[in-house]
């Protein structure tokens, strides 16, 4: 099946989020749509699949014009999709999360059993190994995956969309989806594949159409080299690597030692870790999203309560200080979720770049802001941070991401660190705004602070840090240094110690 | 703190592991069970009146004829507070699995229940056991139904407080349109009153996005206001022109009416409760065994998910809350044409959200709504049962009717574990805004 696109544009209100785009996939190819988050991707494919009505433009199938009230129509036309968030109804079985909105029915009773013949067919003829019965949420998120895909072949998808795929996954599993893409497309089917990851793109892409700021800017062939294609995708050339100068380590600041968060269902979430900082290093957490490293950085700022363990700074027990007596004591904090944690987003972006000091000279004191000091500082950290606003005064929530990360920069950095924590620095942030992070980021450490950095983009981690931990199911599980091998990040970062490796390749759902 | 949502991600083989209840709740529930039980064993069984506690099984109608029982008090109590508190250590030491325990725990009710009647029964008079049951399912039944409505509504999504609005109109209606059409006219105007505010609740929902809990709130005072009214207006002056409709009585189905103790419970009631054995039958299975029950279950749970594989979220919501409001309607006939045969203002008196409590307890599904709706309205009859009998001890009446929800709450929070409502239960569906 062809699908075209013909000068798609979709805006919401004043934000063009797609703009005239045209794209063609042929029949039995893998067309790697690459583009940097917010490029506008996922909002072409939500056009593609009829979840959002283009403003202007053409979807063509087979060169017949057609229009998609929904899903459904989309469906109907053999439009499938994998959706970055997946699209599973949690507590039903595989079953019937495939069967849902085609039931088949026999005697008005829901057809169980052909069901379940349909996805072991499925699963057999594209090796996606999966219980029919088995409760969604009670799967590994790469099942959920293996679900989803099996969910749109059961609607005889010819073109199947994938919106980032791998964001999830571990290198193993990244490998094997890849298979099961080049699988699909002998038999036939065309594929869609959504990523901002240029490796991937390059290993497994027929075609790569680029899209930056909601336009296509240029289509390139496989064979082109990562640094082309991110030349592409950001508009000029980028350095991929960060410049710094072999760490200076000092004295130990930060010491973890033995810490233990369980949560209110007993669950183990940061279990056992120690580690310490060093003034003048970054020592930096890898791992897949959702190994404890989000736990394990709020128990060290006092955000939750660790069930056991210590946390020391400067030789002080901090274990049972209140959040804000660990920030006065010299702690710098990036949430990860920077929307939601690091910024009210209502208030201006004088006041964000205050939160934690309103209460101080010259800010303010027990009762009274100094409005005129936080606007001073604002126009200074402003300038100093290059946020882009058209004033200091605007609320937080109209700036852009890589823009609101500057302000929480700008609001940590204005005291004197002695630690400094970031997650995700760069999620969601645009590369030119990446670059300024990452320098701001060496900066602190060659400062003299401590940094210990999450970050779950292993580019970022082995460019950025001087040692490196990766955490898997809370725990840390193996040091290496930023020079190790992507295999060998990959085999800790998905439990598997090096040498043990001999249950990596078995599989049971 | 946020949760690990993918904190199973990589584990390709491992299963993942259900956490139990934690330790100390178990603890703490086999130390209830092991008092219960000693409370049974000692103090019920030592306070009896007379040594003998009486039970008859005959009720109205019944052709076949049931010895009474003369229980021995204190052995029979004696014996059930051992086993209560064997239960207990047995929980204690070995721990029952939480399936295990929902059986364990009704048991231990059911129980407790029993040697509380014998005790009471020692005051000389008999304890009318089939009545009992009887008037039990009777109460029950406005609740069981209005759960049905409620669970209608909120298995799709839409959280329904106004099922008490919903019974009360229906109420209304019921005896206005049975007494000037006939008793049959008053059903059909109960359930199409009860779904026209089930439509109000989902055009203000699921439209105009209203909060849904502040929806149902108003709706109830709105028919709350618009029944008073109108029973002022109409009913007040010519109250045998209009709220008079008669009710209908009992009818026995032939045979099956004759078994003993269960006959004269279950079959010997009026049309409308035969007519709510089916709906609860048809709701329970086709919630899980038909496409229109996945569809509500998929749209009560993630409805982006379902708008994806192109169900019409919205028309499912609808559809299931204007279906939940008829059934409510049909519960406020029980009021008026199913039992007393007349309206006054607020007589559905809270049972509504008696029934909302059902719909929860019952974790949203069929059979504990439906067991839940049973513990209210057995309650409700043991309270009247008590005051006829002679108990050792004169218990208020008010102490007494505050019982069930005690214990529902104990059960639910000891028994039954962590209580989950649909996942999209009250949030509103906008297509592209997640």
């Amino acid at each position: 099946m062809k699908l075209q696109l013909q000068g798609i544009t979709k805006r919401f209100g004043t934000f063009t989020a797609n703009d005239q785009i045209d794209l063609v996939v042929q029949p039995g190819e893998i067309h790697a749509l690459l583009g940097e988050n917010g490029a506008g991707k996922s909002t072409l494919m939500n056009v593609l699949y009829g979840l959002y009505e283009p403003t202007e433009g053409t979807i063509l199938v087979d060169d017949a014009p057609v229009a998609f009230k929904g899903p459904g129509d989309a469906m109907a036309a053999g439009i499938g999709m994998v959706h970055q968030h997946f699209m599973l109804v949690p507590v039903l079985t595989v079953a019937e999360n495939i069967m849902l909105g085609a039931e088949q029915t026999s005697r008005g009773m829901l057809d169980l059993r052909r069901a379940r013949k349909l996805v072991r067919e499925l699963s057999d003829r594209h090796h996606l190994e999966v219980d029919p019965d088995a409760k969604v949420e009670d799967l590994p998120v790469g099942i959920q995956q293996r679900v989803e895909i099996l969910k749109a072949l059961a609607r005889e998808a010819k073109v199947l969309i994938l919106d980032e795929p791998t964001a999830v996954l571990t290198p193993q599993e990244t490998d094997h989806l890849m298979e099961v893409m080049r699988s699909l497309k002998e038999q036939g089917t065309s594929l869609v594949f959504i990523s901002h990851k240029l490796r991937e793109v390059r290993e497994v892409a027929d075609t790569i159409t680029v899209i930056r700021r909601g336009k296509v800017v240029g289509t390139a062939e496989p064979t082109a080299t990562a640094a082309e294609l991110a030349a592409l995708m950001v508009g000029r050339t980028v350095q991929l690597r960060v410049d710094k100068e072999p760490a200076q380590p000092r004295d130990v600041i930060l010491d973890v030692d033995k810490l233990r968060v369980v949560d209110a269902a007993g669950q183990v979430l940061v279990d056992d870790i120690s580690f310490s900082v060093r003034g003048g290093e970054i020592y930096a957490i890898a791992g897949v999203q959702g190994n404890g490293q989000t736990e394990l950085t709020e128990a060290i700022v006092g955000l939750i309560e660790p069930a056991s363990g210590r946390v020391v700074i400067d030789g002080e027990d901090v274990t049972e200080d209140t959040t804000y007596d660990i920030l006065r004591a010299g702690v710098g904090y990036v949430p990860e979720d920077r929307a939601h944690d690091g910024l009210v987003s209502s208030f201006s972006i004088a006041e964000n770049l205050v939160l934690d000091m309103h209460d101080q000279a010259p800010f303010g004191g027990r009762i009274q802001l100094n409005n005129k000091e936080i606007a001073k500082n604002a126009i200074a950290r402003v300038e100093e941070f290059d946020v882009r606003t058209t004033s200091a005064s605007a609320p937080a929530s109209t700036l852009s991401g890589g823009n609101q990360q500057k302000v929480v920069l700008a609001r940590e950095l204005s005291r004197p660190l002695r630690l400094f924590v970031v997650s995700q620095p760069t999620r969601g942030v645009d590369v030119g705004s990446m670059e300024f992070v990452h320098k701001r980021i060496v900066a602190e450490r060659d400062r003299g602070a401590a940094v210990l950095l999450v970050s779950t983009e292993l580019d970022e981690v082995v460019s950025l840090a001087d040692r490196i931990g990766v955490m898997y199911r809370g725990a840390i599980v193996g040091e290496l240094p930023p020079t190790a091998s992507a295999q060998e990040f990959g085999l800790l970062m998905g439990g598997q110690q090096g040498d043990t490796g001999d249950h990596d390749t078995k599989e049971s759902a | 703190m946020s949760a690990p949502t993918t904190d199973e991600e990589l584990v390709v083989h491992h299963k993942v592991v259900q956490v139990g209840p934690s330790r100390a709740r178990q603890t703490a529930v086999a130390i209830a069970l092991i008092v219960i039980g000693l409370f049974v064993a000692i103090v019920l069984a030592s306070t009896g009146t007379h040594p003998n506690a009486k039970f008859g099984f005959d009720a109205g109608g019944a052709r076949v004829h049931v010895p009474t029982l003369s229980l021995p008090e204190a052995p029979f109590c004696i014996v059930v507070g051992a086993l209560i508190v064997l239960a207990g250590i047995y929980h204690l030491v070995r721990g029952f699995t939480p399936a295990a325990m929902r059986w364990v725990g009704s048991a231990v009710g059911v129980l407790f229940l029993l040697a509380f009647l014998a005790w009471a029964g020692t005051g000389g008079r008999t304890v009318q056991f089939t009545s009992l049951l009887q008037q039990g399912l009777f109460l029950a039944a406005p609740l069981i139904l209005g759960a049905m409505g409620g669970i209608l509504c909120e298995r799709s999504g839409v959280i329904n407080v106004a099922i008490e609005g919903q019974m009360l109109a229906g109420a209304f209606a019921g005896a206005l349109l049975g007494t000037v059409a006939g008793l049959f006219a008053g059903i059909v105007a109960a359930i199409v009153v009860g779904g026209l505010l089930g439509l109000l609740l989902a055009v203000f929902a699921i439209r105009f996005l209203v909060n849904q809990v502040i929806l149902g709130v108003v709706l109830n005072v709105l028919a709350l206001g618009l029944t008073g009214y109108l029973f002022d207006a109409i009913m007040a002056n010519n109250s045998n022109g209009t709220d008079n409709p008669g009710f209908f009585g009992p009818a026995k189905v032939p045979l099956l009416g004759d078994i003993p103790v269960i006959g004269p419970v279950v079959f010997d009631q009026n049309y409308i409760i035969y007519a709510m054995y089916v709906i609860v039958i048809v709701i329970d299975v086709a919630l899980i065994r038909t496409r229109w029950g996945l569809r509500t279950r998929a749209v009560g749970e993630h409805p982006q998910a379902a708008d994806t594989v192109g169900i019409n979220v919205l028309r499912l919501r609808y559809q299931n809350v204007v279906l939940g409001g008829c059934v409510a309607g049909l519960a406020g006939a029980l009021l008026t044409i199913g039992s007393v045969g007349a309206f006054t203002k607020n007589i559905s008196s809270g049972q509504g959200f008696i029934a909302l409590a059902a719909v929860i307890f019952g974790r949203w599904t069929p059979r504990g709504a439906l067991g839940a709706a049973l513990l209210f309205g057995f309650a409700g009859a043991l309270q009247s049962v008590l005051s006829f009998l002679n108990p050792p001890l004169q218990i208020n009446s008010n102490l007494l009717g505050m019982l069930p929800y005690v214990v529902t709450i104990f059960a639910v929070a000891g028994l039954v574990g962590r209580v989950r409502a649909p996942a999209a239960d009250g949030e509103p569906y906008v297509k592209g805004s997640a």
